[in-house]
This record gives structure tokens, sequence and C-alpha cells, in this order.
């Protein structure tokens, strides 16, 4: 659920990178905070185990400029991959805006990619909401795998498994070297800002339009 | 879920209303929250080290939690959400379905008189808003 503060002339929207256990969603937030303007990011929070797996969430607010006279604010949230943590991610799904499903290229996650892709449609489903209509993108991640000895699936393999029926854009990426990480952002930021502008702003009926 | 989109004047009138019933009883912070973590309105003390974002972020995942757990055990809900802290205390109430009033106080102002004045708040500040806007 978009927040669209009229007085102080802001629009705030919520971004989800989703996919199973270390995919690498967290170091996608770890790179665009590593590698953006200070005044244009937040703080970034995260909340894990001991190791470096992602317990509840990371957030990393951003201030993407202007659009029409409005701020944009998008807030990156990564969910917790590991398969005990259902509850859990799906309350980071609540109020969801625009997702990005993060896919892990090794062979041996083959089956960890579609269970999650699964989950997501799930747990989307209990908000009442259709994949289909949420403004999302793929990442297929750890490319830079493909040229070692480790078995990575093909391109051909995860657009099979993942894209078939949804259809989105597709990013290749290796988010550990930035490969791929801000075409990612870049994309589903202007997706789901268009997304929640259509509703809003583009309606003559609705509040948002009268303010202007 | 549906968007919400706060109009000045809305927004004018909850923040004088949490004013009154919390600020002026010597409440510090007050923030009003959607349920994806957004801070719609915050009161009292701008304290420059309090980071709103990620308070926000964590009492709206926090609250959410607490909601789950209370269906585990077959609750509908836990009348009473508050952490005490060694001089802060927080405070957590649903107001309506959408928004969370989270009330920051120190050891001078009881618990008793937040839970009164919350109480009191929930529904004016849910009439504001409107269901589901
Ligand atoms: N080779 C390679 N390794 C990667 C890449 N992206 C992430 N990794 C590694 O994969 C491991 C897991 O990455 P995380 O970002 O923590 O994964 P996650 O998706 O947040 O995992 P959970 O928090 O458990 O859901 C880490 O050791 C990363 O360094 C990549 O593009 N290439
Ligand atoms: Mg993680």
């Amino acid at each position: 659920m978009a927040l669209i503060d009229l007085s102080k002339r802001e629009v705030h929207c919520k971004i989800v990178y989703y996919g199973p256990g270390r995919c690498g969603k967290t170091t996608n937030l770890l790179y665009i905070y590593n590698s953006m303007n200070s005044n244009a990011k937040g703080k970034l929070l995260t909340i894990e185990t001991k190791g470096d797996r992602t317990l509840f969430f990371d957030l990393l607010p951003l201030n993407l400029g202007k659009i029409n006279g409005f701020d944009i604010r998008i807030q990156l949230y990564t969910v917790p991959g590991q398969a005990i943590y259902e509850a859990t991610r799906k309350l980071v799904l609540k109020g969801v805006d625009g997702l990005v499903f993060v896919a892990d290229s090794l062979r041996v996650r083959r089956n960890k990619n579609i269970e999650s892709l699964n989950d997501l449609i799930t747990n989307l489903k209990e908000y009442n909401l259709d994949i289909e209509s949420l403004p999302v993108v793929l990442q297929y991640n750890k490319r830079d795998l493909a040229d070692s000895p480790i078995p990575t699936l093909t391109i051909e393999e995860l657009e099979e498994d993942l894209n078939s029926r949804l259809n989105v854009q597709t990013f290749q990426a290796a988010a550990t070297k930035g490969i791929g990480v801000f075409e990612t952002l870049k994309d589903i930021s202007k997706k789901t800002v268009r997304y929640v502008a259509t509703k809003h702003l583009l309606n003559p009926n609705k509040q948002m339009e009268k303010a202007l | 879920m549906a968007d919400l989109v706060l109009t000045g004047p809305a927004l004018e009138k909850a923040r004088s209303q949490i004013n009154e019933a919390l600020i002026e009883a010597g409440v510090h912070t007050v923030l009003l929250i959607d349920q994806a973590g957004n801070v719609v309105a915050s009161c009292g003390k701008n304290r420059k080290d309090l980071d709103l974002t990620s308070l926000a972020a964590l009492a709206a995942a926090n609250f959410g939690a607490t909601s789950q757990m209370a269906k585990l055990i077959g609750e509908d809900d836990f009348s009473l959400l508050f952490h005490k802290g060694k001089r802060d205390s927080i405070h957590f109430a649903k107001v309506g379905n959408e928004l969370i009033l989270v009330t920051i106080f120190g050891d001078e102002v009881s618990l008793g008189l937040v839970r009164l004045r919350v109480a009191e708040l929930t529904g004016s500040i849910e009439k504001i808003f409107g269901q589901g806007n």
C-alpha cells in the first residue's frame, strides 16, 4: 500500500525482494547501500541471525527525487528466504507495491526457486493481491558462476521454470559484483511509481489530482 | 490493502488530537504508522537521534508478528502491547484495520494514563482517516 502525503507532497512505495534462501537478496541491498549517495539513502536496517541469514527483513529507504512535484520515497525490503520463516515472509509482504523476484542460478537450487515463486503467489493471494497485476521483475542472480565449474541453470531453463507464466522483464545479475543490481532497481522503481501514480495521479476522481 | 492518501487537514486534525491527548500529558513521542511500516504522522519531541523510518518498520513488523502469535495460541489479539525499558517505554495500539499508534514515554508518565488516553484517541483518529481509506 502506497502512502501519499498531499501536505508534504510525498509518495512512499514499498518494494520487496523475494526469493529462496541464499539467492542474494540482502547482497542486492548491500550493494545499493554501498554505492548510493548518502543524501539519497537512509539507514540500512538488517535483522539477521548470528550468521548472515536474514531473520526478519532488511530495509533500505531511498529518496528517488521528484516526479510531478512529488518527492518519491522508496522502501526496499528483503524477506527471509529460508522455508521455516514462512510467517515472517508473509508479514513483510504486507502493503507491497512492487516486487523483485531474485532467482538463484545454482542448479541445486532449481526446485527452491520454483517453490519460492509459488510461495510468493500464495502469500499475495492471502492479501487479495494477484502477481499478474502488480509490478514484478525477475532477477537471475549469480550469473558469474555460469563460467565456473559449479553446475548452474541456463537462462532458458530459468525462463521456463519461472517466467513462462509471468512473462515479465528479466535481468541477469551478479549481485556480489554489482552487475545487474541497479538495472533491476531502476526498472522496478519506474514500474512501481508508474503503477501507484496511475492509480492516483492520473485518475481525475482521486484526491491526489484535486490537490495538484 | 488500499493505498492511504493523506490530506493536510486530516493530518492536522490527527496531530492536534494526539498532541492534546498524549503530548500534553507528558508523552515524548507519538508515531502514527500504517501496517506496511510507513510513518503517517509523528508528534512530540523531534529527537534528531531517533530513526523514525526504522522505528516504524520495526513497530509494524513487531505488531504483525504479535498478532500472528496471538492467533497461533487461539487469541484474537493481545489487549496490551507494551515494552518497558529502564527509562523509556513503548506502547502499541491498533487504529482501525490499517493504522498503528506507537507511544513512547518516560517513567514520569503512568502506563494507565497512556492506555486510557490511547483508547480514547484510537476511535477519533479512525474517524478522521475513514475506514479502508
Ligand atoms: N557467486 C555469487 N555469490 C553470490 C551472488 N549474490 C550473492 N552471493 C552469495 O550468496 C550468499 C547468500 O547471499 P545473501 O544476499 O545473504 O542471500 P539472501 O537471499 O539474503 O538469503 P536469506 O537472507 O537467507 O534469504 C552470500 O554468501 C553471497 O555472497 C552472486 O551474484 N554471485
Ligand atoms: Mg538475506
